[in-house]
């Protein structure tokens, strides 16, 4: 069910700001595609633009194609709700819903969308938390408050949270920049794991993370503070830590940026 | 000896670390000679007014606070204590009116509360005399606070949901300026508005709705401005986590966003209630008063507590009418501390749990 993305041409706004300018790039499916780069550079611009939670931001929007296989996201008879419900998110701060016990958390998506019946619902629960590494720490108290839980288990009933759903693409936030060293490890292993299914979509400023989980590595750089973030390449992992064509990633992977 | 004038040195500017401190009874040793010295000297000085008693009692702890710890402890712990001192003195003028209010109130209102007084109207009964009871006072404030509240409860709550998750430009920002009007609108202007709209332009007679329309326009705008707050405390991570699962926004509101703030916003609404059920006068405007039992809200006058309050208390010399004004009074307190213990139980019950 991992679908493929194609961008061409798409720029962001944020009322008259230029956030991200004429991006094009291909995702492949059933793969980690990282993006890298330095801070305000447009790289979790761009990954709201994937899923339009981008235009949620008031005065916030976007020009160009996201194409999800041969559908365009912004096509004008889409509706951004429906396009959530194929790609999902998981954002930099855990954010479990706080009134919800964790049986109720992982499954909201499906509850909202009018889903009833227990035994799909039980089900659901226990194959999210199985997939999201999580099942085997909270299987004996899923009725209690999401919000007890660790930082690094919040962010894992998140991912469970979001592949409830049954998403095409998982579109990941900087996951991990919240969670220490541990819970980190506990994270990129399940994203090596949740590749075999889904299309995932990470941002992060840890380069060694995305050396370690991408398959695929984009570099967005910006020419200098006010100006719209651009993407410089988009790579095999591999190839740009190790012989980037732009002198430009060279020098931020190396540390000689800024 | 290199060693100790290394540690010597190491003292930031030859400061000792340590000094003399006051023991920790020493605020309220000060406290109980203030008061004992203030009582003195009110007494001494022939003064009526307890409360001047106690001021200068409130000031020679203060003082002496002050003189005491700059003695021992030095200036600047000595204006520690004083700000300490500032904010205990504060609190307790705050505290002492709403204590002797109620103490005062309980006093003259608990031997006229019984049985009779909560089953019994003034039917009958002579103004003059004894007996009779609250019992249509009590009636007619449920009917009309609860009316007023199912009026304003659902408006102002959905006034503060558009404006927190939908206004945006011009509407949001008149909706919001004439709530902030609203707040300001003395209860005796709401009344005479549906006096002359209900009552005589339409041509309905006294009834409780007709005050209950009155307390609703009191009781809206606190209940959007509280509301409002609370929904603006929802984190916006949350409305954006369940937008990413696919829920519409309705939804996202409906289930999301009013579960996490169903909390404040029952203490907002009950404040409201509690507010509202304390008016008079657009309730003497338009519900007319009665000392018979009328259950229909919709037809007649009624009675309200408030009311009936005053129609008690403003006979002259009639030990009666006194007696039972305060039962009502001490009935009406209790019925709003009541609402007030409710709607902290509910914010407690319904808050977010952090727990394990």
């Amino acid at each position: 069910m991992a679908k493929r993305i194609d961008v061409s041409g798409l720029s962001a706004y944020y009322g008259t700001t230029k956030a991200i300018e004429d991006i094009s790039m291909s995702i492949e499916p059933r793969s980690v595609t990282a993006f890298i780069g330095p801070s305000g550079c447009g790289k979790s611009t761009f990954l709201r633009t994937l899923n339009r939670m981008h235009e949620v931001i008031p005065g916030a929007r976007v020009e160009g194609k996201v194409l999800l296989d041969d559908e365009n996201l912004y096509a004008s008879n889409v509706d951004p709700v429906a396009v959530r419900r194929s790609v999902g998110m998981v954002f930099q701060r855990p954010n479990p819903f706080p009134t919800m016990s964790i049986y109720d958390n992982v499954i909201a998506g499906l509850r909202l969308a009018g889903v009833k019946k227990k035994s799909v619902l039980d089900e659901v629960v226990e194959r999210s938390l199985k997939g999201a590494n999580l099942w085997k720490e909270v299987h004996n108290r899923l009725n209690k408050p999401g919000a007890g839980l660790s930082g690094g288990q919040q962010q894992r009933l998140c991912i469970a949270r979001a592949i409830a759903v049954e998403p095409q693409v998982l579109l990941m936030d900087e996951p991990c920049s919240a969670l220490d060293p541990i819970s980190t490890l506990a994270i990129e292993d399940l994203i090596g794991e949740l590749k075999e299914q889904f299309t995932i979509v990470i941002v992060t400023h840890n380069m060694q993370q995305a050396a370690r989980v991408s398959d695929r590595t984009a570099f967005f750089n910006l020419a200098g503070v006010g100006q719209p973030g651009k993407l410089v390449e988009l790579d095999d992992t591999q190839r740009i830590f190790s012989n980037p064509s732009v002198q430009a990633t060279e020098d931020y992977i190396s540390g000689r940026f800024g | 000896m290199t060693v100790t004038a290394v540690v010597e040195d190491a003292r930031p500017m030859g400061r000792p670390l340590t000094a003399n401190r006051l023991p920790k009874w020493a605020p309220a040793a000060v406290a109980v000679a203030s008061i004992a010295l203030g009582c003195g000297i009110g007494a001494g000085a022939g003064l009526a007014s307890h409360l001047q008693w106690g001021l200068i009692s409130a000031a020679l702890f203060l003082l002496i606070s002050y003189g005491v710890s700059a003695r021992v402890e030095g200036r600047r712990q000595a204006k520690d204590r004083f700000a300490t001192s500032v904010v205990w003195v504060a609190f307790i003028l705050a505290v002492v009116p709403l204590v002797a209010l109620t103490v005062y109130t309980v006093q003259q209102g608990i031997d006229v509360v019984d049985g009779n007084f909560l089953s019994h109207s003034m039917k009958g009964v002579l103004q003059s005399g004894p007996g009779g009871g609250i019992y249509h006072a009590l009636i007619g404030t449920l009917e009309q606070v609860g009316l007023a509240t199912a009026i304003a409860a659902p408006i102002g709550l959905l006034t503060a949901v558009y404006l927190v998750e939908y206004g945006r430009g011009k509407l949001a920002k008149a909706v919001t300026f004439f709530v902030d009007v609203m707040t300001g609108i003395p209860s005796i202007v709401a009344g005479l508005f549906i006096l002359s709209l209900w009552n005589l332009a339409l041509g309905f007679g006294y009834s409780g709705f007709s005050g209950s329309l009155a307390l609703a326009i009191l009781m809206m705008p606190v209940v959007v401005r509280s509301t409002e707050e609370m929904l603006k405390l929802v984190p916006n991570e949350l409305r954006e986590a369940s937008y990413a699962l696919g829920v519409p926004k309705w939804k996202t509101i409906l289930r999301i966003v009013l579960p996490t703030a169903i909390g404040g916003i029952t203490t907002g609404v009950m404040l409201a209630v509690a507010r509202i059920t304390g008016e008079t006068a657009p309730v003497m405007m338009l519900v007319f008063g009665a000392d018979y039992i009328n259950n229909n809200p919709f037809d007649g006058p009624q009675q309200s507590l408030p009311m009936y309050i005053w129609t008690q208390y403003s006979q002259v010399n009639n030990d009666f009418g006194y007696a039972r004004a305060w039962g009502a009074a001490l009935v009406l307190i209790a019925f709003v501390m009541g609402l007030n213990l409710i709607a902290r139980g509910i914010a407690r019950w319904r808050s977010p749990k952090a727990g394990h």
